[in-house]
């Protein structure tokens, strides 16, 4: 398996883990009451930080562990080029989300976790299509 | 020669070699020229491109 495939994989658990986690510990939380009212940005900010984290120290294990030297070839640059592509496309619609609620002036708590969903996504969408063209092969036409 | 010699010898992972020879990647130009030049032999004899099934003299 290319090393940036291995990078995509880390990149898909890390981010799903870290958001479900995020989603439970805000969702206990309300018990009952307004999800508004949670108080969720600490718990947000850890999210993000311990994903960033986890993400970091599992790429460098598997450069460390990979018997192969970690070469980026063509091929390598064309696929992130693709999945870059994909995934900035829902950094766009997270952007554009977040200034319509702001506009009509939503709650800062779906602001914030539309925003948080849409990077998770662009991660997610993004890595799956670097896996798919890694997988399944990768034309760039 | 193996895939990795080949890997090596035109500055790409063998995994990439591998995709090539899967049809799952298609080279640059670059790439392409430097493989050939490698097994030192034409071009077309490396990398050849089906004709249209549908019309075997090429013209529409």
């Amino acid at each position: 398996m290319p090393y940036e495939e291995k990078r995509a994989w880390i990149m898909v658990f890390v981010s799903v883990i870290a958001y479900t986690v995020y989603v439970a510990l805000v969702l206990s939380r309300a018990d009952g009451t307004a999800l508004t009212e949670v108080s969720y940005a600490a718990t947000m900010l850890w999210s993000i930080g311990g994903a960033i984290l986890a993400s970091i120290v599992l790429n460098i294990a598997v450069s460390m562990a990979s018997a192969q030297k970690n070469l980026k070839d063509q091929r390598d640059r064309e696929i992130h080029q693709l999945s870059q592509y994909i995934g900035q496309s829902f950094v766009v619609i997270g952007g554009v989300s977040a200034l319509g609620m702001a506009l009509a002036e939503v709650d800062y708590f779906w602001i914030a976790n539309v925003i948080y969903l849409t990077f998770l996504l662009s991660a997610i969408l993004g890595s799956v299509a670097k896996i798919m063209a890694y997988r399944r092969g990768f034309q760039l036409w | 020669m193996t895939q990795a010699d080949l890997a090596e010898r035109i500055g790409v992972t063998r995994q990439t070699v591998i995709a090539i020879e899967q049809g799952r990647y298609s080279p640059s130009l670059e790439m392409a020229f430097q493989i050939a030049q490698v097994f030192d032999v034409p071009f077309g004899d490396v990398f050849q491109y089906p004709n249209n099934p549908n019309n075997e003299s090429g013209t529409p």
